[in-house]
């Protein structure tokens, strides 16, 4: 291969250079903006997280198989991750490729950035062009990769179905500016390399495009209008690119090694959250993950939506949809980048101002009288409402002769995730502090939480010296393991839900299931584990109100419907009041169902029953 | 005045044409369901607080209407937003929200 132009230059490269230009610049600053509003110590951890070697590898391998591979989008869905992986790789490849090519052929012009990408029109075909022929095809068949992946991103348009999504997320005007442009990149690329693979050679995708039309495709006027055009594609796409979502391409080379260094959001839109928000592809999948996209009101509410307007810096906007949201925390499970959208919703509630003050001071005074013993049971507000837990949890307990009391018989104070939920953290604060000091001060080695809210925060924000805070699921899971709660196994067929801060919040999904598969049958959820669904009864919307959890909640039983249970079992007495409404099946608190296995005695499991599981 | 050895009670009329209800309609703009109230007192009974102080939404909210909040108000800082109100509320009012609106909108003047 050999140089056909003694300048090298031509005024077609221009849209692109600007728009590189533009992009670069633009990323350099928003880097430099996003490591400046890092704390002095966040920027210290990165910095040092940088040079660990095991952490340096990760940040490496982590980028190939999220940026270019987009492993995780694969193993959810095939279809999906091929058209990502396709243009991403494919286009990694090309500019690779072209790249080389030019080190090898015309190592004194690499330094110039047009170079590589229009490689095919300053280049021509000497005698000793077969050293290239390696690249004519390899260029061309990552073009091909590329243009199946656009194909099909094309389908996704018409058709997102096909994909497996109900709904894709609305694009705004940018988006459509970047991604119309996207799509015409490499067709016309295609097309321009046609132009001149008589010249500067070609493989299969190029050489019978040239073929096609001999005489109007070898005019040198006509080459030039082609590659103007692939230019211009460029050019759009690359100044579209900071306002579209494309700038997750450049945002999440940096969020990935400050993901690996552990920093934490402390601003919903600076620092750490900024480099989230433009790392958000705006792909959808949260869309119809949510909860709260049973009725069709709240789909623009859903997290992608919600990312966008904090780009926008629409305060009205993001205040309301932070509100609604039920902090289920589903969206962030089922998010290619793990977008920490429970993070940045804390924080954006947390900046709402108030005028009235709670004020918790009148909790000095309370001093209850808590019996010395090995277990303190802490029921939490809502078990008042469903008397059947802490009923059923006294009985296993006196089942199982321990040694126990519990600390708010007649009502005590609350554990303060509501508060916290609430965005006034600082006013849980005291409740937190009169907690801990009665449960420190009981003696007790073992706190025992039959609600889901209530464990949590004792997880997160309690310091309990000493003391080992448990669910009940663990803690009766734990007791049957050891052999000190006796229970007989009988023939129903128990739905096990899983409440969000208790399995998305704490990660225990084994022990309950564990425990439960000693009394019965357990008969799965459409989805369940990590991709439970809300009950729609969460204190963590604030302004949802009950008619609109309704449709979240029929469609929270019907997942739990899916195999036909005999009894919906939940470890949280809120969303077993919240199901208890609408389900066509008795529903059952943890304990209660435990306790069915107390009262049989030694009952044979039917036969009936164990052929139907069977099959 | 003659002693008949009981009196007339202190007046409860409200005089509309000098009723404040402007945080009331405040409130309602950011909760509707402020409306809704049927003042049954489902909350004040569960309430978590109200073991301990004298909390009762109830009558905050009947003050709200009445315009004369501002005794009540102090009342409505002991909450500790646990939402069972608003589990057993029979109409189904968002009361942690009417809650967190209230403070939204009024404040205490010292």
């Amino acid at each position: 291969m050999r140089e056909r132009f003694l300048i090298g230059f031509d005024p077609f490269v221009l849209p692109f250079m600007i728009g590189m230009a533009f992009v670069l610049t633009y990323c350099i600053v928003g880097l430099v903006r996003v490591i400046l509003q890092l704390s002095k110590a966040d920027r210290r951890k990165l910095a040092a997280s940088l040079f660990k070697p095991a952490n340096a590898w990760r940040n490496i391998r982590d980028m190939f198989c999220d940026c270019l591979f987009h492993v995780k989008l694969w193993k959810r869905n095939p279809k999906l991750g091929y058209m990502h992986s396709s243009i991403a790789f494919g286009w990694f490849m090309l500019i690779v490729l072209g790249h080389i090519e030019t080190f090898m052929f015309v190592p004194e012009k690499a330094g110039l950035f047009y170079y590589p990408i229009f490689f095919r029109y300053f280049m021509m075909m000497d005698n000793y062009s077969l050293r290239g022929s390696f690249f004519f095809f390899a260029m061309d068949f990552f073009l091909l990769v590329v243009l199946s992946g656009i194909l099909l991103a094309m389908y996704k348009r018409i058709r997102s179905r096909f994909f497996g999504m109900r709904r894709t997320t609305r694009l705004s005007i940018t988006d459509r500016v970047g991604l119309y442009s996207l799509w015409a990149i490499f067709p016309l690329r295609w097309i321009a390399e046609g132009f001149t693979a008589g010249i500067a050679g070609g493989s299969f995708m190029t050489i019978p495009i040239n073929m096609l039309l001999k005489n109007f495709m070898s005019n040198p006027e006509n080459i030039t209008v082609a590659w103007w055009l692939y230019s211009l594609a460029l050019g759009t796409f690359m100044i579209a690119l900071p306002f579209s979502r494309y700038m997750h391409i450049p945002a999440e080379i940096l969020l990935i090694p400050m993901k690996n260094a552990g920093l934490k959001v402390y601003h919903p839109r600076k620092g750490f959250a900024l480099a989230q928000i433009y790392t958000c592809p705006s792909c959808g999948v949260c869309i119809d993950a949510c909860p709260m996209s049973a009725s069709k009101q709240n789909l623009k509410d859903t997290s992608v939506y919600l990312v966008r307007q904090i780009k926008r810096n629409n305060a009205r906007r993001m205040n309301a949809m932070t509100d609604k949201c039920l902090m289920c925390g589903k969206c962030q499970e089922v998010c290619q980048i793990a977008l920490q959208s429970y993070d940045i919703r804390m924080k954006i509630r947390e900046r709402a101002t108030y005028n009235l003050e709670l004020n918790h001071g009148y909790l000095d005074s309370y001093q209850p009288s808590i019996a010395k013993s090995k277990v303190l049971y802490y029921a939490g507000c809502m078990s008042s409402l469903t008397p059947v837990t802490g009923r059923s949890v006294k009985k296993l307990l006196d089942a199982a002769r321990i040694d126990w009391t519990q600390m708010d018989p007649d009502g005590g104070v609350c554990c303060g995730r509501p508060l916290i939920l609430a965005g006034r953290r600082k006013e849980a604060e005291q409740m937190i502090a009169k907690n801990t000091a009665i449960i420190e001060s009981s003696g007790a080695s073992i706190l025992l939480v039959s609600c889901a809210i209530c464990y949590r925060v004792f997880k997160e924000e309690y310091a309990l010296k000493g003391i080992r805070v448990m669910h009940y699921t663990e803690y009766f899971n734990e007791l049957m393991e050891e052999g000190r709660l006796k229970l007989n196994r009988g023939a129903l067929r128990y739905a096990y839900h899983d409440p969000c801060d208790l399995g998305r919040g704490c990660g225990i999904y084994e022990e309950p299931r564990e425990a439960l598969s000693r009394v019965g049958i357990i008969a799965p959820a459409e989805k369940e584990r990590a991709m439970s669904v809300c009950c729609g009864g969460s204190v963590g919307s604030l302004t949802l109100s009950q008619e609109d959890r309704i449709p979240i909640t029929q469609a929270s039983v019907q997942n739990m419907l899916f195999s036909n249970p005999d009894r919906i079992v939940t470890a949280c007495p809120l969303c077993h009041k919240t199901y208890s409404r609408f389900s066509p099946v008795k529903v059952v608190d943890f304990a209660e169902a435990l306790c069915d296995g107390l009262e049989k005695k030694a009952d044979k499991v039917p036969e009936a029953v164990l052929e139907t599981v069977e099959l | 005045m003659i002693d008949f050895g009981y009196s007339l009670s202190k007046s409860r009329t409200l005089r509309i044409d000098n009723l404040d209800d402007s945080r009331f309609k405040a409130l309602h703009k950011l909760e509707p369901d402020a409306y809704k109230c049927i003042g049954c007192g489902s909350c004040t009974a569960s309430c978590s607080a109200g073991v301990f102080t004298e909390l009762s939404l109830r009558k905050i909210l009947l003050s709200m209407q009445r315009g004369d909040e501002k005794e009540y108000l102090n009342q409505l800082q002991s909450c500790m937003l646990c939402g069972k109100c608003m589990l057993v509320c029979p109409r189904g009012i968002n009361t942690r929200h009417l809650i967190l609106s209230i403070c939204k909108i009024c404040s205490i003047e010292k």
